[in-house]
């Protein structure tokens, strides 16, 4: 009897271990795979940032130190740029919201009884996806461009001065932004609309919230997941974007993107690109954080 | 406090060509609790909806105190739903739930009305839990609270009570009776349970795919049926197919299988050409073989007991009675067992229990065999 208890109790040891054995096998090739591409580049990206030019050597030689003074000169010299970043894609994620909330809406909602309508729909909202982001950025400096139909209407019209021109502005660059990360908003926020239980907007009627409010203290604050997810997924990309304000924009325009691949693979100031980065993904972070509570989604997410 | 009367005239919904309201035309007096009594699918929701205006009827107008409010939205009405679902706002609070008619009027005082509304429905110690934190019987008062808080002129419950087990069921019942009593609101209660209906509602309204069969008060439609559906879904009937031969002194003399059953000429729908007999199996006791029948008693049989199913308070016989069919009869066990399977019985009850109906045609629930095994036994006859 008592062997038995103890024999039984034996494997079931050797059993639990086997299986967090398997479950470290399983997520062995993750965690390789985040440490390789991850860790370690996030690591060497920080040493880099705190390392000194050799004085009078070649460009672009560098040795380890202990640089802090890296950062303070990157914000310096480069705070417009910071400036423009986070506006840009913070006009570019409200834009954003603002076309792909009723978008996805219509998709999730009103065409809910018609699953074909709507299996159309989000196939279009996903076909810019079809061809590369650079392609498509470049299709956008055509239809902005001064000879295109575009311009001539909005001048016809009177939108627009008759010496104005769109590319080369940071209204194309914001232009650009909205278009190309509209899909990382649309579809979060479809998806939470989908789940929407259209009881509740009725049980919203039924005490007096006329359609408006309904919205408001219904709709709204259910779809909240949607919306923080949609908009982290346009702005955090969207801050670091250089391809649109290399293609739509001009000198005037551009972000800490743009720096930091100039910086990298123009100047090759390895350092102050390094920095910079930190930077960014830090600013970005913090954002992010700050958004996430203020929205008070953290259990939602 | 006080309700106002519901009148509905005419009313139609159609979804296609699929008419799910047909010509419905009821007033309920203000302060009442109607309930609404039918089987599932046959247009109670439907109905609600409607009156809520959260579905615009394809014909007919609905007023409330007298005004037409056929053309106002839900949210302009004086009415309030506690929906089959609950739909309680997953994002909220207790308290903000039942806040949320209040807030959206921007009446004064939200907070204290909204936790007398939980104290009504005793959740007030819950009103910082979200819904998602509380049972079904719970959520069930939450939706209570919330509705009654508004005070509506009106207020619609749909089947609220389905989702609780038995005896939450019947506690709730008693609340819910007990809140109406005390606010005075008029009800519109939904249910396919005709005891939730019978013992809570003063006037009860059986509906049947679209229409309203019948309305009354519970005792006289159980009492007095008017047709077989409202026979059978309001407890359980024996319909004997028979035809009307005489009448005499307010009795209707009517020829089932060759037995001369009698009926009271005032409880008949129709008093000539076919007819279907019916009594309530309560009403009928069973007698020996060749016991006598009690003075001016209708007897019927001699027939062979098939089944006997002891039910605690009494024992269900069915018995099958040459020519008409399966009757069911309910004894109250004061005697213990008096018969067992294959036995021989007759069956005896007062003529002014019976009533007579016309067969509709309509299809029944399924609950009242006899209604079948007289169907069959007419269309063997010659
Ligand atoms: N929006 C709708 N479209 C089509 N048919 C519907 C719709 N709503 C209800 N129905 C149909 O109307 C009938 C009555 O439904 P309902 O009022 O929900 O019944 P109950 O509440 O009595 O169970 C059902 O047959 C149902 O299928
Ligand atoms: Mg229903």
């Amino acid at each position: 009897m008592t062997a038995a208890l103890v024999v039984g109790h034996g494997t079931e040891v050797a059993g639990a271990r086997r299986r967090s054995r398997t479950a470290w096998l399983l997520l062995a090739p993750g965690l390789l795979y985040l440490f390789v591409f991850f860790v370690a580049p996030v690591a060497v990206l920080l040493l880099t940032s705190l390392f000194e030019r050799v004085p009078g050597g070649p460009v672009g030689a560098t040795r380890p130190a202990f640089a802090v003074s890296n950062y303070v000169d990157a914000v310096v010299t480069y705070a417009p740029q910071f400036g423009r970043s986070f506006l840009y894609a913070f006009i570019a994620t409200v834009l954003a919201l603002a076309i792909g909330y009723p978008l996805a809406y219509v998709i999730g909602v009103r065409c809910r009884t018609r699953p074909l309508l709507q299996g159309v729909l989000l196939v279009l909202v996903i076909a810019p996806f079809f061809t590369s982001f650079i392609l498509r950025t470049i299709a956008w400096k055509q239809i902005l461009a001064d000879d295109s139909v575009v311009v001539s209407v909005l001048k016809t019209v009177s939108l627009l001065p008759d010496d104005a021109r769109l590319t080369a502005t940071p209204v194309a660059v914001v232009a650009g932004l909205t278009y190309n990360f509209l899909p990382f908003m649309t579809l979060p926020v479809y998806a939470s609309l989908e789940r929407l239980d259209l009881r509740l907007v009725e049980a919203g009627g039924d005490l007096y919230a006329t359609p408006i409010s309904t919205f408001r203290h219904v709709t709204l604050p259910l779809t909240m997941p949607g919306i923080v997810s949609g908009s982290l997924l346009t702005f955090i990309p969207a801050a670091g974007d250089y391809v649109n304000s290399a293609l739509l924009g001009n000198a005037g325009t551009s972000m800490v993107g743009n720096v930091i691949d100039s910086r990298f693979f123009r100047v090759v100031d390895y350092p102050t690109a390094a920095a910079l980065s930190v930077i960014l993904m830090a600013a970005v972070l913090l954002l992010v954080a700050w958004y996430v509570r203020r929205s008070g989604t953290e259990d939602l997410l | 406090m006080s309700g106002r009367d519901l009148e509905l005239v005419s009313v139609t919904k159609r979804f296609g060509d699929f008419t799910a309201v047909d010509d419905l035309s009821l007033t309920m007096p203000s302060g009442s609790f109607f309930a609404l009594l039918g089987p599932s699918g046959c247009g109670k929701t439907t109905m609600l909806r409607i009156i809520a205006g959260l579905e615009s009827p394809s014909a007919g107008r609905v007023f409330i105190g007298g005004e037409d409010i056929t053309a106002t939205r839900a949210h302009q009405r004086p009415v309030n739903t506690v929906f089959q679902s609950y739909a309680l706002f997953p994002h909220l609070d207790v308290i903000e739930n039942v806040a949320f008619g209040l807030r959206r009027r921007r009446e004064k005082h939200v907070v204290e009305r909204a936790m007398a509304a939980l104290d009504l429905v005793e959740l007030r110690h819950l009103a910082g839990r979200k819904p998602a934190q509380l049972s079904g019987g719970q959520q069930q008062r939450v939706a209570l609270a919330r509705a009654l808080v508004n005070n509506p002129a009106v207020l619609l419950l749909d089947e609220p009570l389905g989702a609780l087990d038995l005896k939450l069921r019947r506690q709730m019942q008693v609340e819910l009776k007990r809140i109406q009593d005390e606010v005075g609101l008029t009800f519109v209660h939904v249910t396919h349970d005709q005891e939730e209906a019978m013992t809570m509602a003063d006037t009860v309204a059986v509906m049947n795919a679209g229409r309203i069969e019948q309305m009354g008060a519970p005792q006289e439609l159980y009492d007095l049926p008017r047709t077989p559906f409202v026979a059978n879904f309001l407890g359980r009937s024996n319909l004997l197919a028979g035809t009307v031969t005489d009448e005499h002194g307010g009795l209707l003399g009517v020829d089932v299988a060759g037995t001369r059953v009698q009926v009271p000429a005032d409880r008949a729908v129709a008093r000539s050409g076919a007819v279907l007999v019916g009594v309530r199996p309560e009403k009928v006791i069973l007698l020996g073989a060749d016991d006598p029948a009690p003075p001016g008693a209708t007897a019927l049989g001699p027939g062979t007991v098939a089944d006997v199913s002891f039910a605690g308070v009494s024992t269900e016989y069915l018995v099958d009675v040459p020519g008409a069919g399966r009757m069911s009869v309910f004894a109250q066990n004061l005697t213990g067992v008096s018969a067992t399977p294959g036995g021989t019985v007759r069956l005896a009850w007062s003529p002014q229990h019976a009533f007579a109906l016309v067969d509709d045609g309509a299809p029944d629930d399924g609950t009242g065999e006899a209604v079948e095994a007289a169907e069959l036994s007419e269309a063997a006859a010659p």
